[in-house]
């Protein structure tokens, strides 16, 4: 064992800047990075053994006790329970013997939960060892069950293939595109190197003045505009980096795995192209964890842009070099912040920095550093190839160009349509087939959760902005259980913690939202809620904390009503309970609670 | 030298040398920011956030923002008295503060600033999270019920070889401070009595001194958390 240790932190040369890939190496190897294992890396990299076990504790993925043969990880986020999570959490518990959280006795299968994958238009989903299955239901999981207890390769359990590159020998997913809707702009036609070939003859400034003047706005849901973050970058000193961010984390967006698997030499001439304006050698494609079923095959493109000499050194003969890596995350939704995406690349916990600095000051390894989202690179190449004139027909005044939307939930089509920036909701919901609609979280859970007689607002960055998560809430649902509850609980695991007020409020705000449910809240807390959240928002250091309280200022703004039926009529009530209280000393002393009334 | 620049924070006019950090500039102004996870010289960790100012109408924390010529800075306004009062009743709910028993009284920064903003009940309901108590090293305690996770004790208490004693553990809800047990076996006199001094609450003690200074004596029994700084401006008309 010690052995095998020892090669894989030769393999990363030794450098606790690659301490989370070591730590993948060895959770892949042994099923789990054990105490031991801690301590051999730890006096290997010359850290202290809490150096390395705070890292490893921050990612979902890395367990100390070794996973299961077959380790299930069940999506439960919230549109996953609305397509039916239950069942199949029925039937794994029934026919492993099992809770979720545990293991089998004889280590083949555990069971586990783990938020948002990325598939929420084709739910409920799972990955198994890194293998993605998608719709599952009783009989699918009877099958998986069957098929584990023969021993069989997780892969072998894959029968069909999805469409696309989802089929590509590398790849041989069951995952579907759902490609709805193309539009001109990131699902259209593209032909490689192409825009590479056109910035190199324009020069690095004229490069980012045209991806300027198309108000090129990130994709990621922040909207900063992409040429003005390039041309930061490019005036600062040092060695200067480039990171494609395809953490997509938020939960319901899937329209970067669309890209990941369809767009991925677009995405990495982007980059090429990013580089080329700012200065920069080096690129980072940042890929979640979950996605490591194309992370194969987006090496492959790698290698074959190389080849045509797109990538690697003297790109097209024009004397840039430029070669992109791929990091892969460990499961943490706030890596997707820019700051803490780059501390996690640096082999670290992924918490947020402050700013100042900005990562245009002070990246990776205090370099200079751009990030953008996926969709951001994509559009940037057909602005070089098309021009920012032909881009700003496309959208609003504010929003040029086309957004690409995941849309799922209870609407007929689920899937990513790529649609000009101002649409309506009235427009989306008609596109997809939704009717009986409730509510539109837009955006995911840091979103809003927009009402119908609100369905007339524009997606767009000057009224409702997006990354591009949409989630349709029928009528049937529960929308304070289903969406609210699960949204906060979703963000009390997420908080990194590093702001005392983003990890206790999330904490306390969902066990509000829980009383709620649960019928024991009354008037006050609501407003209660109202006021905490904001305090949190205030207080907060990043985009997480910043916005976590959404989902419980959006629904008490706009269906306030569902809470009033549900909490009591009453001003106060006492949260001690006396019984409780004393239980355990009860027990203690061997003598029942005398509780005077 | 650094650009000296001009601002005000409630109105008083204030200098400073710019880029520095406003907390520090403040101070030196005899001006007071609450603050529990800053300290002066080192990287700041911005976790605590009871040091959140307005600065031309943008809330952001003091200790990790470095002054600008002409800002205006809102410091103590109703507003951000109550969201800091707010964070100490947060921390005391999250944890488990029990103050009359705890060998930091008086000399706790949580506590002072208990009194300071006046928290009578706090307005969030009780945690009362379990926690463990880390009693391995024979020098200190890492009583967890305590901390308030500000993280001085992780970016300041380092061996010779700069590897950490504290570090954080989890996240999110699940986040703990830990101690390496390793290398805490064996830590110093001075370095065990550092770590105590530095963490602002009852979380790191030294084992045996725990009341070695008498309550009564000790650093807000007289006086309130913040006069220091405030006196400053007193003496000497707020400046250096
Ligand atoms: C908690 C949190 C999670 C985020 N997750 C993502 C993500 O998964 N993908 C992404 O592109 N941006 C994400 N962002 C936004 C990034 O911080 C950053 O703004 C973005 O990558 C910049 O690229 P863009 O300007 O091209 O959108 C996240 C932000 C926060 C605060
Ligand atoms: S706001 Fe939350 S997620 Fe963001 S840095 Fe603070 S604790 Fe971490
Ligand atoms: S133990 Fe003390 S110094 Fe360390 S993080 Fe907790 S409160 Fe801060
Ligand atoms: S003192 Fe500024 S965040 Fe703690």
């Amino acid at each position: 064992m010690n052995e095998k240790i020892l090669g894989i932190i030769e393999a990363y040369g030794r450098s606790p800047y690659r301490l989370v890939d070591i730590l993948l190496s060895l959770q892949k190897e042994f099923r789990c990075v054990s105490d031991e294992a801690v301590n051999i890396v730890a006096s290997e990299l010359g850290l202290s053994e809490v150096d390395v076990r705070q890292t490893k504790s921050f990612y979902h993925f890395f367990t100390t006790e070794p996973v299961g043969k077959y380790a299930v990880y069940l999506n439960n986020s919230a549109v996953s329970e609305m397509m039916g999570m239950a069942d199949v959490v029925d039937e794994f518990e029934k026919l492993c013997g099992i809770s979720f959280g545990q293991k089998t006795a004889d280590g083949l299968i555990s069971l586990d939960h783990t938020a948002c994958i990325g598939m929420n238009d084709q739910e409920p989903a799972a990955l198994i060892n890194s293998v993605v299955f998608t719709g599952l239901n009783r009989q699918k999981v009877r099958e998986i069950v069957a098929a584990m207890r023969e021993g069989k390769p997780v892969e072998s359990m894959v029968t069909e293939y999805g469409d696309g590159n989802n089929a590509h020998p590398l790849v041989l997913s069951m995952v579907k595109n759902n490609i709805r809707k193309a539009g001109p702009v990131c699902l259209g036609e593209y032909e490689t190197g192409k825009a590479l070939a056109r910035s190199l003859t324009m020069g690095s400034k004229a490069v980012i003045d045209e991806v300027k003047s198309a108000n090129l706005r990130g994709r990621g849901g922040a909207g900063f505009p992409a040429g003005l973050k390039w041309q930061f970058c490019a005036h600062e000193a040092g060695d200067r980096y480039v990171f494609c961010n395809a953490d997509e984390g938020e939960p319901g967006t899937f329209k970067d795995r669309v890209l990941l698997t369809e767009r991925a030499q677009m995405m990495y001439e982007g980059m090429a192209i990013a580089g080329w304006a700012i200065g920069a050698k080096e690129g980072i494609l940042y890929l979640r964890y979950e996605y490591l079923y194309l992370k194969a095959f987006l090496e492959n493109v790698l290698e074959e842009m190389r080849n045509q000499n797109l990538l690697g050194k003297n790109i097209l003969g024009k004397g840039f070099d430029f070669d992109i890596r791929i990091q892969l995350g460990a499961g943490a939704y706030v890596c997707g912040e820019e700051s803490a995406l780059i501390e996690s690349s640096e082999g670290k916990r992924g918490e947020p920095r402050n700013r100042p600095p900005f990562p245009v000051q002070k990246g990776y390894k205090n370099n200079p550093t751009i990030v953008n989202n996926v969709e951001t690179f994509c559009s940037a190449v057909k602005i070089i190839e098309n021009g920012a004139a032909w881009y700003k027909k496309m959208g609003t005044e504010d929003s040029s160009g086309t957004k690409l939307l995941s849309i799922s939930g209870d609407c007929k089509m689920p899937g990513v349509y790529e649609v000009e920036w101002g649409m309506t909701i009235h427009e989306m919901l008609r596109m997809v087939g939704a009717e009986n609609v409730q509510a539109v979280q837009v955006s995911g859970p840091s979103g809003v959760c927009v009402p119908p007689t609100q369905f007339n607002r524009q997606i767009a960055l000057e009224d409702l902005p997006s990354g591009g998560s949409m989630i349709v809430v029928g009528k049937q649902r529960d929308l304070i259980k289903d969406i609210v509850l699960n949204f906060m609980a979703f963000f009390e695991d997420e908080s990194c913690g590093s702001c005392i007020t983003c990890r206790s409020f999330n904490m306390i705000l969902r066990r509000q939202v829980q009383k709620v449910v649960e019928g024991r809240a009354i008037k006050p807390d609501l407003d209660n809620m109202k006021d905490w959240g904001e305090i949190m928002a205030k207080t907060s250091r990043c985009g997480l904390g910043q916005t976590s309280s959404n989902p419980i200022s959006t629904t008490l703004a706009n269906f306030r009503e569902l809470y009033e039926a549900r909490v009591k009529d009453e001003d106060f009530q006492s949260d001690f309970d006396m019984e409780k209280a004393i239980a355990e000393s009860c027990e203690a002393v061997n003598r029942p609670p005398i509780v005077h009334e | 030298m650094s650009e000296k620049i001009k601002f005000t924070i409630d109105g008083k006019q204030c200098e400073g040398e710019k880029g520095r950090y406003l907390v520090d500039v403040a101070a030196e102004n005899g001006v007071y920011i609450p603050v529990l996870c800053h300290w002066k010289d080192v990287i700041p960790a911005g976790s605590c956030r009871i040091c959140t100012v307005k600065i031309n109408g943008r809330f952001v924390a003091a200790c990790t923002t470095p002054v600008e010529d002409g800002c205006n800075v809102e410091n103590n306004t109703p507003e951000l008295q109550d969201i800091r009062k707010a964070i100490v009743e947060m921390l005391f709910v999250e944890g488990n503060h029990f103050c009359p028993s705890c060998e930091k009284s008086g000399d706790c920064d949580l506590q002072g600033l208990g009194y300071l903003y006046q928290m009578m009940v706090p307005r969030f309901p009780y945690a009362f999270e379990r926690r463990e108590l880390d009693a391995s090293s024979p020098k200190i305690f890492l009583e967890k019920n305590r901390c308030i996770f500000c993280k001085r004790c992780v970016r300041m208490i380092k061996d010779e070889k700069g590897k950490s004693y504290f570090a954080f553990k989890g996240r999110g809800k699940d986040l703990e401070i830990s101690m390496d047990k390793t290398i805490a076996a064996n830590i110093s006199d001075e370095l065990a009595q550092k770590a105590m001094d530095i963490c602002p609450v009852g979380a790191i003690l030294k084992k045996e001194v725990g009341f070695a200074t008498p309550i009564g004596q000790r650093k807000y029994d007289n006086v309130p958390i913040g006069a220091d700084i405030e006196n400053l401006q007193k003496t000497n008309g707020g400046k250096k």
